[in-house]
């Protein structure tokens, strides 16, 4: 598993993000995603390069192409990244309503 | 697991809401975040200035056993409506996040339960994500020790 790439970082890139909505309907070559966008063949072929890094997207040989899926596993984890978050005021709220029923016996 | 604490956090938005029911009646979900005594219980913080009225300011500072800060927060009161609604900014110190406008309206549910909503809106939407994504095991950690202090004090 390759950690160098941050998989955050990656969905925090419009082009990026754009691709990955590109991909989830199908399965598309390197070439096709790229004639969706206005900028540069090779900038297109770096950010399928880092959302390949970060298990964002899976390569697969068909034939003489590389298509690119999306890795769903890998998008529910980034869908759960607000989480830890939530978790952080659902203890806050807790400590909060323990402390307001201690409050309200006193 | 029961989900109490819902966040909505929209994919390239620059706001988020908290929403949370409480086991308590109103007025005491209020005082929770009306009084600068029991801000610092629950929220496991000092509170170094807590003006609850509007144009008041607020300032939260989190010290390490050590007692070096570890956390600095402050920002600005615009309403205070006791019961119903508070709206304040909230700023990190020294950290990358901005300031972000805090919208927290209560309400009644029954007698005995209420619900707190909170709007938070941050000044881009990238600077709401690098917020979620600040690594948050160290304050979880935080809140659990925080938790489990209060419970022992209630035995």
């Amino acid at each position: 598993m390759n950690l160098r790439r941050d998989v955050f970082q990656a969905i925090a890139d419009p082009t990026r993000r754009a691709i990955l909505l590109l991909v989830a309907s199908q399965a598309m070559a390197a070439g096709a995603i790229a004639a969706n966008f206005d900028t540069a063949r090779p900038t297109v072929s770096k950010h399928l390069q880092i959302l390949t890094e970060c298990e964002l997207l899976q390569q697969e040989q068909n034939g003489r192409e590389i298509y690119y899926h999306i890795n769903a596993k890998k998008m529910k984890e980034v869908a759960d990244f607000i989480e830890p978050f939530r978790i952080m005021w659902d203890d806050r709220f807790n400590a909060l309503e323990a402390i307001m029923k201690n409050y309200k016996t006193k | 697991m029961e989900r109490k604490t819902k966040v909505n956090a929209e994919e390239g938005k620059q706001d988020l809401w908290i929403t949370r029911e409480f086991d308590l009646p109103l007025d005491l979900l209020f005082k929770a975040y009306a009084e600068p005594e029991l801000l610092a219980q629950w929220m496991g913080t000092n509170v170094l200035k807590f003006e609850a009225k509007k144009h008041g300011c607020y300032q939260f500072e989190t010290k390490d056993a050590n007692g070096n800060v570890v956390f600095r927060g402050n920002g600005a009161i615009h309403e205070f409506s006791p019961n119903k609604k508070i709206s304040r900014t909230f700023e990190m110190e020294n950290a990358p996040f901005g300031v972000q406008l805090e919208v927290c309206e209560f309400e009644k549910l029954t007698d005995d339960t209420s619900r707190l909503t909170i709007h938070s809106i941050y000044e881009s939407g990238a600077l709401r994500d690098a917020n979620l994504k600040m690594p948050f095991a160290y304050g979880i950690n935080m809140a659990h020790n925080r938790l489990q202090e209060i419970v022992n004090n209630l035995k």
